[in-house]
């Protein structure tokens, strides 16, 4: 099977220093990809490059074959498409209601007529469980079902690859479980591929496939496998004291 | 209609079959509804719906489109009581289906207020007004309090702060009312040279010039140019801390966020608008005088004996109370609207251009009536 997402010897920083050197890793279709480490492993930046929100130092990545990093814009703008992302705070825009807010998309991007798109919005809010929410605005609803308007909006386009920055962040377990479902139950139904960053330990027992460990000392992916293989097995004590929730030694 | 492309109905008697065909993609043809809505709709007997789906068909592709579909006419034929039927559906989209059938959601409510009477909404709004005018008095009263606290000499905000608004609102505006001020002058002795040249009254070019700068536009311009500079943001600075709660953090913490934040823009503004009407009445006559020089032979000397004798203490001091005043309430409307700021990103917007605009009012309504009661005190 081709990769879905393939990164090359990836090298990302800030200001002429590295955070994360050499990297390289695939993720294949119908996967729930963890991306995982401690705080301030590069994550989250790590996500902003892949999203292309950033550009890398040194290194390639490739959506389905195709360069991303390369300064093609019309074809960035394709590939950006067909990808969903997810923001940590769910980043809807405060002036639109939720209808509003997934309605957009698809109003700039496809041909469909209005009915068309208020059923989908429709659809895809009550998907996330939001039905009877349209009108409200972001202000009006708690910060889960910011989540889940976020996610219905990360859905709009039916995207291939959706990328969810620390979906269950700031959540109560019981919300964050059900977020938990939701994206399982959403893959599985649309075929999504998943790339999940998170540190909830939950979460990636739960639903993650595979799982790569950044690592901020190293600047490097210090393990690679499925998450519950890799809390019995890892070879790097940090890994599995990560995983098993131990504290790590100060170095 | 693009429909039939996608779906074929078939009536029988009592029963509606719907086959699903073609392909569903949300980047290709938009599809409708209407044809399966009215089936449903106009045939007031129908107690069975049939969804049909082909698995072989190799012409069928879907995505996110059909369960959209699927979803909508099967919530209007529950309504109906109808029974509705799945032929060969695959897994994938029954799940798709029953989640979002779900009915953790609630149904009925909605964002949107009902309408009411023009007299249940004129009572509404006008209690609404009053409150917000008991609200700007009570904002108004506890800066006051808080000055009252910090005569008695207690300290209540950091002098870093302070010195930091000071030099922004002061010395930083010190390019803009420089420029503003002098055209002004230059446009007012361009105007009044024109018309006093036709008396032979030249040189009364600079008493024009010089009273219009100090009784009024000295301190009216300088008023409106501070409420656009920094009565915006003050009332964009507060909103967003409003925002992202660091005003919360503020009283969390004991501290008092009226005196901790807002006295200090207050006195900053209190204390610096003076110094800038100053400024910008000198820059305005020194306009003027550019004018006279150039156009009308007015020596430098004529023009400052002339400035002299039309400029007494008294009409300067007007304009210098006046700008007091104004940045008074330019700080005032600025911060009211920074505090009262609501809770996102457009918020702090609305918050900054309703400033400006209070603020600008305000400064006319005053200068309106300082104009009123000069004159019964006839100065």
């Amino acid at each position: 099977m081709d990769p879905i997402l393939e990164v090359k010897n990836l090298t990302i920083g800030y200001g002429g220093s590295p955070i994360l050197k050499d990297i390289s890793f695939q993720v294949f279709p119908g996967e729930i990809f963890v991306i995982m480490g401690g705080s301030g492993c590069g994550k989250s930046s790590l996500l902003k490059h892949l999203m292309g929100l950033l550009n890398p130092m040194t290194g390639d990545i490739l959506h389905q074959g195709k360069n991303f990093t390369e300064k093609n814009p019309e074809e960035k703008n394709t590939i950006l498409k067909q990808l969903g992302v997810l923001y940590q705070g769910g980043a809807l825009w405060s002036s639109m209601t939720l209808q509003e807010n997934v309605a957009l998309p698809l109003e700039e991007f496809t041909n469909l007529s209005n009915d068309a798109i208020q059923l989908l919005t429709e659809y895809k809010l009550s998907l996330v469980g939001l039905k009877g929410y349209e009108n409200f605005y972001p202000s009006q609803i708690s910060g889960g079902m910011r989540k889940r308007a976020a996610l219905a909006r990360a859905l709009a386009l039916d995207p291939i690859l959706l990328f969810l920055d620390e979906p269950s962040a700031g959540l109560d377990p019981i919300t964050s479980r059900r977020l938990d479902e939701l994206i399982q139950e959403i893959k599985d139904g649309l075929g999504t591929t998943i790339v999940l960053v998170t540190h909830e330990l939950e979460s990636i027992f739960s639903i993650g496939t595979r799982a790569i460990f950044l690592d901020s000392i190293s600047q490097s992916i210090l393990d690679e496998g499925n998450p519950l293989d890799l809390k019995e097995n890892s070879q790097h004590p940090a890994v599995k004291k990560f995983l098993n929730r131990k504290t790590t030694s100060p170095s | 209609m693009n429909s039939g492309a996608l779906y074929r109905l078939v009536t029988e008697a009592a029963l509606l079959r719907i086959e699903i065909v073609g392909e569903w993609s949300i980047h290709g043809e938009s599809f409708s509804v209407n044809p399966a809505d009215h089936a449903i709709i106009r045939s007031p007997g129908l107690e069975h719906l049939i969804f049909d789906f082909n698995p072989d068909n190799q012409a069928l592709k879907w995505d996110s489109t059909l369960p959209a579909f699927l979803h909508h006419v099967t919530s209007l034929a529950q309504t109906r009581n109808i029974t509705i039927t799945y032929n060969n559906f695959p897994k994938s989209l029954t799940q798709l289906l029953n989640l979002a059938n779900q009915t953790h959601s609630k149904s009925s409510q909605n964002g949107i207020k009902p309408l009411y009477s023009f007299a249940y909404r004129f009572g509404l709004s006008s209690i609404d007004k009053f409150s917000k005018l008991q609200q700007r008095l009570v904002f108004f009263g506890e800066v006051l309090l808080g000055l009252m606290r910090m005569l008695s000499g207690k300290k209540l905000f950091r002098a870093k702060d302070f010195w930091l608004i000071v030099q922004e609102c002061g010395a930083e505006a010190l390019p803009i009312v420089t420029l503003i001020s002098f055209l002004i002058g230059l446009t007012m002795a361009f105007v009044g040279a024109i018309q006093l040249k036709a008396f032979g009254a030249s040189i009364y070019v600079a008493n024009l010039v010089a009273l219009a700068m100090v009784r009024e536009m000295g301190a009216v311009m300088t008023g409106i140019i501070v409420c656009g500079r920094t009565g915006a943001a003050f009332a964009s600075h507060l909103g967003s801390m409003k925002v992202s709660e660091e005003i919360d953090a503020l009283k969390t913490l004991g501290l008092n966020p009226m005196e901790f934040l807002i006295l200090p823009r207050f006195l900053a503004l209190f204390f610096m608008m003076p110094l800038l009407c100053f400024y910008s009445n000198f820059i305005g006559i020194l306009g003027g005088m550019t004018v006279s020089m150039s156009m009308l032979d007015i020596s430098f000397y004529q023009y400052i004996l002339q400035t002299q004798n039309a400029v007494s203490l008294t009409s300067f001091s007007t304009g210098i109370i006046k700008s007091t005043v104004f940045g008074g309430l330019v700080a005032l409307a600025g911060c009211y609207k920074g505090f009262n700021c609501g809770s996102n990103a457009s918020a702090v917007g609305h918050a900054a251009t309703s400033a400006v605009v209070s603020g600008v009012t305000s400064i006319i309504i005053a200068d309106a009536f300082f104009a009123v009661l000069f004159h019964l005190l006839d100065i």
